[in-house]
C-alpha cells in the first residue's frame, strides 16, 4: 500500500481489477453520481452506475461506416471497447431545460430561473478525444462573461477520471486531430488497463488534488517500472492502428476557399439530412429556445434544447430559411467543424471520435468528403498553373 | 452545487415598460421603453440590437432606433412580420416587455470623423441607422458632408416623417428619398436608391458608407457604390440571421466563420464580400 | 444683350452626349429644340406617337401608368436623363404618360429626323446606340430589381 503522502498529483500508482468496486463506492461516499459505461440497448452508453457489475466487461464495440455493434472480447477489459455511441455531452450541456419562468400579473414580469442544484457527477472512462471535445464545449459555454449558468454548475463539480484507450476504432483519428489517444489534459485521474494471463490491474496516474482525494481512499501500490513501460507500449500500438486519418494540413482554407465545390452537390445526394451527426458529435453546441406559456396565461417558460444546423428552420428568417438546399446545410456543417471553429474559438471542431462516421444512415465519413474536397482543390490549382 | 448567480444569467431579460407608442406605417410601430426598475439606463452604440421579449410569445432581434445620447429611455422601432413581433407592437402604453442587451457590434461612426458620411438605407433598415444619423448630427463639424439616401416601397411606408422633414431642411445634409411606386401626389423620386447613390455628392477618396436595407439592396448599392469608387473598406452593412442567444452560444446566426449576433451584424464589406456572393451562407 | 448659348453647345454638354463630336453634334443638333414644360403639364400620353425624343436638362418628369381614375408612377427622370425610348422601336408608339413634375427644360429632337441621319451614316447611328443601349440596360435593371419589391420582407434582411 502507498502511503497518503504519496499519493499526489504526478504520482503513479497500481489498483487492481480486484479492488475496482473500490474507485465506485469511494465516489458515491464523497457525493458523487458516478455516470460510467454500460450495454444498452446493444450500445455502450455511459449512464449513472452503481457498482462495476455496471460496467461493459468483456464487450468490444466495432464501428464501419454507418455501423456500430458490441461484440465479446476475448479477455474482460471492463473499457474494452471503443468510446461510446453518445458522448459526455448530455451531462454537461442538457438536451433540454428550463432556462427561467415568467410569471405575469397586473402590473408585474418577472422571471426567475429554476431552482435546481447541479448534480455532482464523476465521470469514469473519458476518452482522451472527449476530454478534449469537453475542453472545446467550456470554449463555448464559459467563454466571456456570461458563462452559461447550468454549463458551468455542471461543469465546475465534476471530476474526471480517464481512461486510456487500449485499442483504437476502425473510425477513430484522435492521432489526426490531435487529440489523443493518449490523455494528457483536463482530466483528475487517468487509468490504463493492464491485462496479462495472470494479473487485470490498473496504471492509476494522479493529475490534479481532487484525483489525488479519490486516490487516497483506494487500496493502491506503487507503480512497478514495467507496469509503465506497458502503459506506454499500448499506447503507443493504439496510436498506430487509427482506423482512419485525416490530413488538417491546410484543410481549414480548402474548406473556406471551396464553397462552391461540386463536392457539397455530391454528398448532398446521399445525405438525408437527418442530424444524426450533429446529435453523437461531441463537440456540437447548437441550441435553440422555446417559449411556452402555460394555458392560464399568466405563466410562461423558456425552454433551452439541441438544435441541428441540418434542420431547416435553423437557419429560418421571415420569408424562409437561409439555407433550403441539403447541400447548403451539409456544408455548413462540415465547414464550420472543420474550419469555422478555428476562427471562432482557436481550434478544430472536431477531436476525431468517429461518431459522426458509425452513426450517419448513409455511411458519409467526414474524413473521406475532406479528402475528396482536398483531392478537388488540388486538381483546381494544378488546372490553374 | 447551485447555480451561479442568477443576475449573471445571460438569458435572463430586464423588465422594460412601454412608455410610448406611435405607428409609423399600417404595420410599423417606434416603442419608447423605460426600465422598469429605475436603475437600469442603457448605453449602446449605433448600430446595436436587443431581443426584446413577448409574454409568451417569444424573443426577436430588433435594432435600437433612439438618439444614443438618450439611455434612459430605448427606442425600437418595428415591424410586424409574426408570432413575435405581432404582439409586441400590439403592446398598449404601459405594457411590460422582456429586453436583453444591448448586444453587437455597430456603426464605425468614428472611422467617418474628417469624412464624408453616406448613409444608404432601404425600407426597414433606417431604423438600425436612425442612430448612426442622430449621433453624427449631434457632432455635425467632425464630418465632412452628410449624406443620407432612403429608399422605401412607396410613401405611406416611410419611417420616421419628423426626421425627414428636418434632414430634408438641412442645408448641411444631402438627403433625398425614392420609392418603388408612387401615385401623382408624390413629389419626389421614384426609381430604385441605386438611381440616388449613382448622383450623390461626396469623395469617394475619403468618404464612409453606411448601407442597411435588405440583403440584395445592399449588395447592389455597395457595387454602385464602388463603381464610383468608393473602396469596399470604407463600405459598412448590417446583416441579419436567425438568433436566439445574442452571445455566440447559440449558433443560429453564424454567417461563415462569423457570429452575427457578436462579431456584427455591422460588418465591413472587404471581410464579408466573399461569403455575400456565395447562395445560402 | 443676353448671349444665347448655341444649341449645339448645350446638346455637348449634356451628360447623354458627353465626349460628341462636333461633326455629330452639328448634325443632330439640325433636328433639336428647346423646349420647356411647367410642373404637372403632360408631355406625351400613352399610345401618342413617339415623335420626339428628349434630354432633360433640369427639372424633373414622371412615367406613370394611367389607371382607372389615377395613375400609378413607375420611375421619376431628372436633369441629365434621357426621355421616350420609343422612337428608336417600332411602331414608334410612347409606353407611358410623361407629366413634368417640376417646371422642367429639355432638348427635343424630332425623331423622325434623327431617324433619317442615323440611317443614311451607321457612323452617326453607332454612336448614337452606344449611348442609348447601356441607358437601356440600366433601366432595365432597375425596373427588375424594383419588380422584386425589395422592402415588402418582414425585416431589413429579405
Ligand atoms: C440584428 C437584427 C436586427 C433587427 N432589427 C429589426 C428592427 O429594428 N425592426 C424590425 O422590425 N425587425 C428587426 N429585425 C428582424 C426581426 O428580428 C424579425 O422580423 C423577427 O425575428 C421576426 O419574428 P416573428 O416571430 O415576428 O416572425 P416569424 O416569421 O413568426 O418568425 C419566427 C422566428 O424566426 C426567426 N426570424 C424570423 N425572421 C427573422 C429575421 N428577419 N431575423 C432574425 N430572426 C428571424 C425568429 O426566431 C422568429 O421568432 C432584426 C433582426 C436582426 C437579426
Ligand atoms: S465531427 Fe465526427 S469525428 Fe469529429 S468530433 Fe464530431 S462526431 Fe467526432
Ligand atoms: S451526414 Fe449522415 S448523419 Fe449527418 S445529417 Fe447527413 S445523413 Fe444524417
Ligand atoms: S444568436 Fe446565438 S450564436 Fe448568434
Amino acid at each position: 500500500m502507498l502511503s497518503a503522502d504519496q499519493v499526489k498529483p504526478g504520482a503513479q500508482a497500481v489498483l487492481s481489477r480486484a479492488d475496482f468496486d473500490h474507485l465506485i463506492t469511494v465516489l458515491q461516499a464523497e457525493g458523487y453520481d458516478v455516470i460510467g459505461p454500460t450495454v444498452d440497448n446493444g450500445a455502450v452508453v455511459y449512464q449513472e452506475i452503481d457498482n462495476a457489475g455496471a460496467l461493459p466487461e468483456g464487450v468490444a464495440s466495432r464501428q464501419a461506416a454507418g455501423r456500430y455493434r458490441l461484440e465479446k472480447r476475448a479477455d474482460n477489459a471492463l473499457f474494452g471497447y471503443i468510446a461510446g455511441a453518445q458522448s459526455w455531452r448530455p451531462y454537461l450541456f442538457q438536451p433540454s431545460r428550463t432556462v427561467w419562468r415568467a410569471e405575469k400579473s397586473g402590473d408585474e414580469l418577472s422571471f426567475t430561473e429554476p431552482e435546481e442544484p447541479a448534480p455532482k457527477m464523476a465521470f469514469l472512462g473519458m476518452r482522451a478525444c472527449e476530454l478534449a471535445a469537453i475542453e472545446l464545449q467550456d470554449r463555448v459555454f464559459m467563454n466571456g462573461d456570461a458563462p452559461d449558468p447550468d454549463y458551468a454548475a455542471r461543469r465546475s463539480g465534476a471530476l474526471f477520471i480517464a481512461v486510456n484507450c487500449g485499442e483504437a476504432g476502425e473510425t477513430c483519428f484522435c492521432v489526426s486531430m490531435d487529440t489523443g489517444p493518449k490523455v494528457t489534459r483536463g482530466h483528475d485521474l487517468v487509468l490504463t488497463e493492464l491485462i496479462a494471463p495472470d494479473a487485470h490491474d490498473f496504471l492509476v496516474e494522479i493529475e490534479t488534488e481532487a484525483g489525488a482525494e479519490i486516490a487516497r481512499k483506494l487500496p493502491l501500490r506503487a507503480a512497478e517500472p514495467q507496469e509503465v513501460g506497458r502503459a506506454d507500449a499500448i499506447l503507443a500500438e493504439t496510436a498506430q492502428s487509427m482506423g482512419r486519418a485525416l490530413d488538417t494540413n491546410g484543410l481549414k482554407e480548402i474548406l473556406q476557399d471551396n464553397q462552391d465545390a461540386p463536392q457539397w452537390g455530391d454528398v448532398a445526394e446521399r445525405c438525408l439530412s437527418c442530424a444524426n451527426c450533429t446529435l453523437v458529435c461531441p463537440t456540437c453546441f447548437c441550441n435553440t429556445t422555446e417559449d411556452v406559456t402555460a394555458l392560464d396565461g399568466e405563466s410562461a417558460e423558456r425552454r433551452q434544447r439541441w438544435a441541428s444546423c441540418f434542420n431547416l428552420d435553423f437557419s429560418y428568417l421571415h420569408g424562409g430559411p437561409v439555407r433550403p438546399s441539403v447541400e447548403a446545410r451539409y456544408r455548413q456543417w462540415m465547414t464550420h467543424k472543420l474550419a469555422h471553429w478555428i476562427d471562432q474559438f482557436g481550434d478544430s471542431g472536431c477531436v476525431g471520435c468517429g461518431r459522426c462516421i458509425s452513426w450517419c444512415p448513409a455511411s458519409i465519413d467526414i474524413t473521406e468528403e475532406a479528402a475528396a474536397l482536398r483531392r478537388h482543390a488540388e486538381e483546381a490549382d494544378n488546372g490553374e498553373n | 452545487m447551485t447555480a451561479v448567480s442568477a443576475q449573471t444569467d445571460p438569458y435572463r431579460p430586464q423588465v422594460w415598460r412601454i412608455v410610448e407608442k406611435q405607428m409609423e406605417t399600417a404595420d410599423t410601430a417606434t416603442l419608447a421603453l423605460e426600465p422598469k426598475d429605475r436603475a437600469n439606463a442603457m448605453p449602446f452604440e449605433p448600430g446595436q440590437f436587443n431581443m426584446l421579449y413577448a409574454f409568451g410569445g417569444g424573443e426577436v432581434p430588433i435594432s435600437i432606433s433612439g438618439d444614443p445620447r438618450e439611455t434612459g429611455r430605448i427606442i425600437h422601432t418595428i415591424r410586424a412580420v409574426g408570432s413575435v413581433t405581432r404582439p409586441l407592437i400590439a403592446h398598449e402604453r404601459g405594457a411590460l416587455v422582456g429586453l436583453r442587451g444591448p448586444f453587437g457590434a455597430g456603426w464605425p461612426v468614428e472611422a467617418a470623423r474628417g469624412k464624408d458620411l453616406l448613409i444608404i438605407a432601404g425600407g426597414l433598415g433606417l431604423a438600425p441607422l436612425r442612430p448612426a444619423i442622430l449621433d453624427a448630427l449631434h457632432r455635425r463639424s467632425a464630418f465632412q458632408r452628410i449624406v443620407i439616401l432612403y429608399g422605401a416601397k412607396d410613401p405611406d411606408s416611410l419611417l420616421f416623417l419628423g426626421d425627414i422633414a428636418d434632414w430634408r431642411g438641412r442645408p448641411d445634409v444631402g438627403f433625398d428619398v425614392t420609392v418603388d411606386r408612387a401615385g401623382q401626389d408624390w413629389h419626389g423620386n421614384i426609381g430604385v436608391i441605386l438611381r440616388l447613390i449613382k448622383a450623390a455628392h461626396f469623395d469617394p477618396a475619403n468618404a464612409v458608407a453606411f448601407i442597411c436595407g435588405p440583403e440584395v439592396m445592399m449588395r447592389l448599392a455597395a457595387d454602385e457604390l464602388m463603381a464610383r469608387d468608393l473602396p469596399q473598406d470604407s463600405i459598412y452593412v448590417s446583416l441579419e440571421r436567425n438568433m436566439k442567444c445574442a452571445f455566440a452560444r447559440c449558433g443560429h446566426c453564424q454567417f461563415g466563420p462569423h457570429f452575427v449576433c457578436k462579431d456584427g451584424p455591422v460588418f465591413r464589406l472587404d471581410r464579408i464580400r466573399a461569403l455575400l456572393q456565395t447562395p445560402e451562407i | 444683350m443676353v448671349k444665347i448659348k448655341p444649341l449645339e453647345d448645350i446638346i455637348r454638354s449634356h451628360a447623354f452626349f458627353d465626349g460628341l463630336t462636333p461633326d455629330i453634334s452639328s448634325l443632330i443638333a439640325g433636328c433639336a429644340r428647346n423646349v420647356r414644360f411647367k410642373a404637372g403639364e403632360m408631355i406625351y400620353r400613352l399610345g401618342d406617337a413617339a415623335d420626339t425624343f428628349y434630354v432633360v436638362r433640369h427639372g424633373r418628369v414622371a412615367l406613370e401608368m394611367p389607371a382607372a381614375g389615377k395613375a400609378l408612377c413607375v420611375e421619376t427622370l431628372d436633369g441629365g436623363d434621357i426621355l421616350n425610348a420609343s422612337w428608336l422601336v417600332p411602331p414608334y408608339t410612347c409606353r407611358f404618360d410623361a407629366r413634368a413634375v417640376d417646371d422642367t427644360r429639355a432638348i427635343a429632337f424630332d425623331a423622325v429626323c434623327l431617324r433619317q441621319k442615323c440611317d443614311a451614316d451607321s457612323a452617326v447611328g453607332y454612336d448614337l446606340m452606344k449611348r442609348f443601349v447601356p441607358v437601356m440596360v440600366e433601366r432595365l435593371t432597375h425596373a427588375r430589381i424594383q419588380a422584386m419589391d425589395l422592402y415588402a420582407g418582414g425585416s431589413t434582411a429579405q
